[in-house]
C-alpha cells in the first residue's frame, strides 16, 4: 500500500472535523460566504455526510456589499449541494440600530458583520459555526484551535485556549457559549487550489481574470461601479480619484465584502493558471485585504470581539 | 526551488521542533520557510518593520510565528504555532512549540500529532537538561523519529570531534529510554544554512543527508496497514429517504457507520466485531462520496455498512473479529497535567474523552510522578500541578474500548475534561488494563 497524498490526508481530516461538529453540537451551522474556502468546506461537508443531506444549514452573513457574481453563485451552489441557507443581513442590523455604519470614504462593513453574526447565532440558537479559516492566512489564526471556544459574548480568549491533542476535540460548553470550528485549519492557499483542481469544483467567475473598472487606493486595487441594494456606491470615489479610475485586467484572490476586497492584476483564466500564479506569488492572499491592514494585530482584535 | 507540490504523489510529514531559548529554533524554522519560499514579501516586510519599531538589532524571525498581541508585546511565545511549507516531494506541517513557559504542555500537544521531532542542541553547550526533557517527552508520546540538530557548528569551527562527542553523549542518555525513537544526528548552522537545505562544504566529514533531504525522504508511517484494524464510530449516516442514489442504490435502509480508519485495513466481506455489544457481523460496504470502495485504509474517512442490524453509535468501534480490542473500566495511564489554576488529586472526577467516546471517570490512585529532568519516579506527592507528568489509575463509569498507547496512538490516548470549567486539563496515554491480568504491560515501559 502506498502512502496517502497530502490532499487525501487534508480531506479526511476535514471530514473528521465536520462529523465531530455534527456529533458534538445540537445545532451547528456552516458559515458560507461564497469565497473559495467556504466553497471547499461545504463541498467537504457534502462528502462527510453522503448519502445523507447536510445535517446543518449554511449561514451567509450578507454585508450588502456584494459582488453580484458571488450572489448568483451562492444561490446556485446551495441548490447544487442540496443545502438550506440562512442569511444574516448587516443592512438589517444597521436599520434596526444594532450597529452604526462607518463614516468616511474608507468605510467598510467588515467590522459590522460581527454584530450581525452574533445576533444571527443567537436568533437561530446555533451552538457551533463552521468557518473556512486557515492557519496559514494570518498570524493570529496560526494559533487558533480547530474547536475554538467562544464565551457568552461571542469572544475569543487567545490566552485561554483548550489544548488539542491527537484526534480528540473538546466541544463541551456551558449554556449560552458557542464554538467556531475550522475544518480547513491545516490547509494552505495552495492546498485549496490544488483540491479545487483535483475535484473540479466550479467557482465564482470573480476568481478568474476579467476586465473591470478599478481605482487604486493605498496600494489596493478596488472595484468601482458596484452598488449596494439601495443603489448607493459601495466604494464612493473622491473627486480627485475619479480621473484615476481605469480599466484593468484583474482577478480576485479572495472574495469577501466588496468594500475591502482588493484585486490583483492577472491574466490567469483557468485553475491551472491560478495554481501556477499562486505558486509564484510573493504576496500573501490577505495582502489584498484592507481589513487586516488596520493594525498589526487587526485580526486578533476582531476575533476577540467575536469575528469569524 | 520549484515549490509546486505534486498533488498526486506528495505525502505529508508532521514534525515538531524543540529547543531551549537561544539555540536557534526560530532561525532554523525561518530558514526552512524562507528557502522553500514559504515566507511572502508582505510577511517579511511586516516583520522587518516590527523589528525596527521594537529596536531589534536584526530581523526577528520569531515575529513570524508570534502572532498574538501579548506575545509580540512581551517578546515571548505563548502557544503552539502551526507553520506550513512544501517542497515538490512533500508537504510539511510544523508544530512550533515555545522553549520556556508552559513548555511541557505545549510540547506534549505538538508532539501528539507529530511523526518526527527536531531537537536542537547548541554545539557549544552540548547535551543539557533541556535536551533530555525534550527527548523524554518525544519518547513518551511515541514519536518514532528524532533529528538531533547539532546547531551553531560554525561557532565551534565545524569540529568533528565536538560533534562526535555530543552525539555519543546523547546516545548514551537516550539508550536508557525504553521507547528510543530512530535518531538521526545532523551537524548544522541554521544561521548560515549549513546542512539545512543543501549539504555543506564546511562538514566534509559528515556523510549523511541535509535536514531537508532527511525530512523529504524519511519513512514515518506510525499507523500502518499492518496494525490491527480500528474504526471508531463518529456518527451514524441514515438518509431516511426512499431516494435511489446513483452509486449506492435505494437508500431506504441505508445505515452507515461514519468514521476515520485509525489503523489497519478493512475489506468488504471481513468478519468484524462491533463494540460496545461485541456482536459479530460482516462488512457489506465501504463507502465514500466517490462510491463503493474495495478497502478502507489508515487515516481516510469512510461510511461502513454491516450485514446485521447492530446497535452501535458514536463512541462505538469496529474491529476485525480476530483482533479484539481491550475493554475495561479501570486502567493505568501516564498523564501530563495541563491546568494552571487547579491541581489533580486522587478522587478527582472528570469527563474522559477517548476516541469518539465521552464517559465519566474518577482518578482512583496516583502511582507516581516523574521528574522529567532526572527521569526519577517519586510517590511522595500525590498532587499534580501544571506540566507534571506521572502515572495514575483511572476508573470509568462504563467500560471503554482501547489499546495500549504503545500499540496505537489513536485508541490508546485520552484527555480529561474538567467538570466545572469544561477545559481540557490532562492528556493521557493508556499503559495497561486492569480488566484482564493477561493485558498487563510493564508500567515502567513508558520511561
Amino acid at each position: 500500500m502506498s502512502a496517502i497524498t497530502h490532499l487525501q490526508f487534508l480531506e479526511s481530516e476535514a471530514i473528521y472535523i465536520l462529523r465531530e461538529t455534527a456529533a458534538q453540537f445540537e445545532k451547528p451551522a456552516l458559515l458560507f460566504s461564497g469565497g473559495k474556502d467556504s466553497i471547499v468546506m461545504a463541498w467537504l461537508a457534502r462528502k462527510a455526510f453522503y448519502p445523507s443531506r447536510l445535517p446543518f444549514k449554511l449561514l451567509h452573513v450578507d454585508t450588502g456589499h456584494n459582488f453580484p457574481e458571488a450572489m448568483t453563485y451562492r444561490d446556485w451552489f446551495v441548490q447544487e449541494i442540496g443545502a438550506d441557507l440562512v442569511v444574516g443581513s448587516v443592512q438589517k442590523s444597521i436599520d434596526d440600530g444594532r450597529v452604526q455604519e462607518e463614516k468616511g470614504h474608507n468605510a467598510s462593513r467588515n467590522k459590522l458583520q460581527t454584530v450581525t453574526l452574533l445576533d444571527t447565532i443567537e436568533e437561530h440558537q446555533f451552538d457551533a459555526c463552521l468557518g473556512g479559516g486557515r492557519r496559514d492566512e494570518e498570524k493570529a489564526r496560526a494559533k487558533e484551535r480547530f474547536f475554538s471556544h467562544r464565551n457568552e459574548f461571542g469572544q475569543w480568549d487567545p490566552k485561554n485556549q483548550r489544548p488539542e491533542l491527537w484526534n480528540i476535540f473538546n466541544g463541551r460548553k456551558h449554556f449560552g457559549e458557542h464554538f467556531r470550528v475550522f475544518p480547513l485549519s491545516n490547509w494552505t492557499e495552495m492546498d485549496i487550489w490544488q483540491y479545487i483542481r483535483q475535484e473540479n469544483i466550479p467557482l465564482p467567475s470573480l476568481y478568474f481574470s476579467h476586465k473591470r473598472q478599478i481605482i487604486e487606493r493605498h496600494g489596493q486595487l478596488l472595484a468601482v461601479g458596484l452598488n449596494d441594494e439601495r443603489g448607493n456606491p459601495i466604494i464612493p470615489l473622491l473627486d480627485e480619484e475619479k480621473p484615476r479610475v481605469k480599466e484593468m485586467v484583474i482577478r480576485f484572490r479572495t472574495v469577501g465584502d466588496a468594500s475591502c476586497t482588493g484585486a490583483v492584476e492577472s491574466t490567469a483564466s483557468t485553475i491551472d493558471d491560478i495554481v501556477a500564479e499562486v505558486a509564484a506569488a510573493r504576496q500573501t492572499e490577505r495582502g489584498t485585504r484592507a481589513d487586516d491592514k488596520r493594525s498589526e494585530t487587526a485580526m486578533e482584535d476582531r476575533k476577540k470581539e467575536g469575528y469569524f | 526551488m520549484d515549490l509546486l507540490v505534486n498533488p498526486t504523489e506528495s505525502s505529508l510529514l508532521r514534525f515538531t521542533t524543540a529547543g531551549s531559548v537561544d539555540d536557534g529554533k526560530s532561525t532554523l524554522i525561518g530558514r526552512l520557510l524562507y528557502d522553500s519560499k514559504s515566507i511572502f514579501e508582505d510577511q517579511l516586510l511586516a516583520v522587518e518593520e516590527s523589528s525596527k519599531r521594537r529596536g531589534d538589532a536584526h530581523v526577528n524571525l520569531a515575529l513570524l510565528t508570534d502572532g498574538l498581541r501579548a506575545e509580540r508585546e512581551q517578546g515571548i511565545t505563548i502557544d503552539v504555532a502551526y507553520r506550513y511549507f512544501a517542497t515538490p516531494k512533500r508537504k510539511f506541517i510544523i508544530a512550533d512549540t515555545p522553549g520556556h513557559i508552559q513548555y511541557t504542555r505545549n510540547m506534549v500537544t505538538g508532539a501528539s500529532t507529530a511523526d518526527l521531532a527536531i531537537i536542537l542542541i547548541d554545539a557549544r553547550l552540548g547535551v543539557i537538561e533541556q535536551t533530555m526533557r525534550h527527548t523524554y517527552l518525544a519518547s513518551l508520546l511515541r514519536i518514532g523519529h528524532i533529528v538531533l540538530a547539532v546547531n551553531k557548528m560554525d561557532l565551534v569551527n565545524f569540529d568533528q570531534a565536538v560533534y562526535d562527542k555530543i552525539v555519543a553523549d546523547y546516545m548514551k542518555f537516550a539508550s536508557g529510554l525504553e521507547n528510543l525513537p530512530n535518531v538521526t544526528p545532523i551537524p548544522m548552522s541554521a544561521l548560515n544554512g549549513d546542512n539545512v537545505v543543501e549539504k555543506s562544504d564546511a562538514t566534509p566529514w559528515y556523510t549523511g543527508p541535509s535536514l531537508l533531504q532527511h525530512l523529504e525522504t524519511v519513512q514515518v508511517h506510525t499507523e500502518t496497514a499492518a496494525d490491527a484494524a480500528r474504526f471508531p464510530v463518529q456518527w451514524v449516516i441514515r438518509p431516511i429517504s426512499d431516494r435511489n442514489d446513483a452509486k449506492l442504490g435505494n437508500l431506504h435502509d441505508y445505515r452507515g457507520f461514519a468514521g476515520r480508519m485509525a489503523s489497519g485495513t478493512f475489506r468488504v466481506g471481513d468478519d468484524v466485531l462491533v463494540y460496545p455489544s461485541e456482536m459479530k457481523t460482516k462488512i457489506t460496504g465501504i463507502h465514500t462520496f466517490e462510491g463503493p470502495q474495495p478497502e478502507a485504509i489508515p487515516q481516510l474517512s469512510y461510511s461502513i455498512t454491516v450485514a446485521d442490524e447492530i446497535d452501535t453509535s458514536r463512541g462505538g468501534m469496529i474491529v476485525k473479529s480476530n483482533e479484539p480490542v481491550q475493554t475495561a473500566q479501570e486502567f493505568d495511564a501516564m498523564i501530563c497535567w495541563f491546568a494552571d489554576k487547579k491541581t489533580l488529586k486522587p478522587r478527582g472526577r472528570f469527563h474522559l474523552r477517548h476516541t469518539t467516546n465521552d464517559v465519566r471517570a474518577v482518578v482512583t490512585e496516583v502511582h507516581y510522578k516523574v521528574n522529567i529532568s532526572t527521569l526519577e519516579k517519586s510517590a511522595e506527592s500525590k498532587e499534580f500541578a501544571l506540566n507534571d507528568i506521572g502515572c495514575i489509575r483511572v476508573r470509568c463509569a462504563t467500560p471503554i474500548f482501547f489499546d495500549a498507547y504503545s500499540q496505537n496512538r489513536t485508541t490508546g490516548s485520552f484527555v480529561l475534561v474538567d467538570e466545572q470549567t469544561n477545559n481540557t486539563v490532562a492528556a493521557g496515554m493508556i499503559m495497561k488494563s486492569l480488566g484482564n491480568p493477561d493485558d498487563f504491560e510493564d508500567a515502567g515501559s513508558a520511561i
